[in-house]
């Protein structure tokens, strides 16, 4: 079967954001972009698939600017066979994306399409569940264990309080958690290999998908800063002061 | 303008997240309905009812509802969803789970870890790890949310008296099947309803010492037992200890942060806490800067020595 994987570039999660000083976003200009962690695991997850006779072809899709080649690059040097850009400049919102991959789904028919379960820069956690909706198929989300056998993939969730297993009909959708893998290293032999690769670039329009966006961001600010601390010397300092000061204990 | 929330439950009672999202639907300016989905569940419906603010519970008792997998519990939502202006669900796993869900069958944005109900169509949400406070105006018809818990004060669990609605249970999706459920035994307070929180890092080399050193403390002090990614990563806690961007988000009255550099993954979990105290050897640790009571010590000797001059 085929596995579609899509991954989004985002600012790396190193990097400290700034909020523009005219509140209409975080200033991402300049900064270090990488692929979205989760989606990485996503790959890594297909691409173990593969290399278990499970997966046939692993498919990396991006939706977004050019740049996002470079992410497509990437996915395809952890091992993913061809790629996919929906190229656009517009600002794409989960159910916006959502549309994009169900078209693809429809196009590419993958009997697994594995997501990561959020991007830290929007941090939505919704584009995996929006998709498995609209395509009609059921969801294995904040996955730290997937296995497939025959026309079932059971899925063990990272819940509050613990775990659970779903078992789902394929074809379905997944979402990864942190502990579903640990996602390889790239070589450099492999980042060459990655740019033979086909990567296929088509608008939203092609897959007959509008993607304007449905919420309007009025305005970006900074959090409200915490007043700075103070270090105490010892224990019995410290034990004073949460009694007798802060009386939190 | 009717809200509709969706109840996290046991289907004996109703989990707390449910009344911090209950009092977030009442800030959005209209009456509130709650949905009841499950098997057996009368008497978590009936404790909905009890629940101030509320004004009519909808009851849906159906076997394929007993686990709330997201197929079954999104089509049930559909179902009643008619006339609703607002659909609210607690931002926890099980909300976050169906949400989206509910959200691309009604063809409308879904609005994520909702901090501030602004008006009836404008919220606040954090992005970027918290990092930057976005305010966002729908334009949908529907607006489907999920609730940051630690944002709103949680309704009170008695002085309502709603009428118990039953309605028709929508067909079971035959796509999904539950399988198991592995809860953690835990006697302490639930993490994210927790008025102090005892967190433990990296530093603390080993489970067993992870758990020979905070146990203590957090058993005199009434406290839940928290871990940074690095700690759940290495084995040392389980993983739903985590606290963080990608884990639990708490606000409690206390935490205490040990061994705990402070990544800013970390903090987005745990910043909006009333009094943070940090113990650690590190002075340079970034947890020092949003620390109210940094003590710069060995968190293997500073430790005890708290726990026996409590």
């Amino acid at each position: 079967m085929k596995v579609l994987v899509p991954v989004k570039r985002v600012v790396d999660y190193n990097v400290k954001v700034r909020v523009k000083s005219d509140g209409t976003g975080v200033d991402i200009a300049n900064v270090k972009m990488s692929m979205n962690p989760f989606d990485e695991i996503a790959i890594e997850e297909a691409v173990r698939l593969k290399e278990k006779g499970v997966a046939t072809e692993v498919i990396a899709v991006s939706c977004g600017v050019t740049q996002c080649q470079e992410t497509l690059r990437t996915a395809m040097a952890i091992g993913a066979d061809r790629a996919i850009l929906v190229e656009t400049d517009a600002e794409l919102q989960p159910l916006a994306v959502a549309k994009l991959l169900k078209a693809l789904v429809d196009k590419e028919q993958p009997g697994l399409v594995i997501l990561g379960k959020q991007a830290i820069d929007d941090d939505c956690n919704q584009t995996g569940q929006m998709l498995a909706a609209l395509a009609g198929l059921p969801q294995g989300t904040f996955a730290s264990k997937v296995e497939v056998t025959g026309e079932t993939v059971a899925v063990t969730r990272e819940v509050d309080g613990g775990l659970e297993i779903v078992k789902l009909n394929l074809p379905a959708v997944v979402t990864t958690d942190l502990r579903l893998n640990e996602p390889r290293y790239v070589t450099l032999p492999n980042i060459m290999k990655a740019k033979k690769k086909p990567l296929e670039v088509v608008k939203p329009a092609d897959l007959g998908v509008d993607v304007t966006p449905r919420l309007k961001t009025l305005k970006v600010e900074e959090p409200p800063k915490r007043s700075a601390g103070i270090k105490v010397a010892d224990v019995a300092a410290l034990v004073d002061k949460l009694k007798n000061e802060a009386k939190v204990i | 303008m009717t809200a509709l929330v969706i109840a996290e439950h046991d289907n004996a009672s109703i989990k707390g997240a449910t009344l911090n999202t209950i009092t977030a639907a009442l800030a959005c300016g209209g009456e509130v309905h709650v949905l009841v989905a499950g098997h057996n569940a009368a008497a978590a419906a009936a404790a909905a009812a009890q629940i101030a603010g509320v004004s009519k519970v909808l009851h849906a008792d159906g076997a394929q509802l007993a686990d709330g997998l997201a197929e079954n519990l999104a089509t049930q939502v559909l179902a009643v969803a008619a006339g609703y202006s607002h659909v609210l669900f607690p931002a926890t796993a099980a909300g976050k789970n169906v949400s989206p869900r509910v959200a691309a069958l009604l063809d409308v944005a879904q609005l994520s870890d909702v901090t501030k109900v602004i008006s009836a169509d404008t919220f606040e949400r954090p992005i970027y790890a918290g990092n930057a406070i976005a305010t966002v105006q729908s334009t949908d018809a529907v607006k489907v949310l999920t609730v940051r818990t630690t944002g709103f004060d949680a309704a009170a669990a008695t002085g309502g008296s709603a009428a118990v609605e039953s309605v028709a249970v929508a067909a079971d999706s035959g796509k999904s099947v539950f399988g198991s459920r592995e809860i953690a035994k835990n006697d302490r307070p639930e993490l994210t309803a927790a008025k102090i929180i005892v967190s433990g890092g990296r530093a603390l080399g080993s489970n067993d010492k992870f758990m020979e050193v905070l146990t203590p403390l957090a058993d005199k002090l009434g406290a839940a037992l928290g871990a940074s990614r690095a700690a759940v990563d290495a084995g040392y806690a389980p993983n739903d200890w985590q606290v963080g961007q990608t884990g639990k988000i708490v606000a409690p009255q206390l935490y205490i942060a040990c061994g705990i550099s402070g990544a800013i993954q970390h903090l987005a979990g745990m910043k909006d806490s009333k009094v943070i105290v940090a113990i650690n050897k590190d002075a340079e640790a970034p947890i020092f800067s949003v620390a109210d009571y940094g003590l710069e010590a060995d968190l293997f000797t500073a430790v005890p020595e708290l726990v026996s001059s409590l």
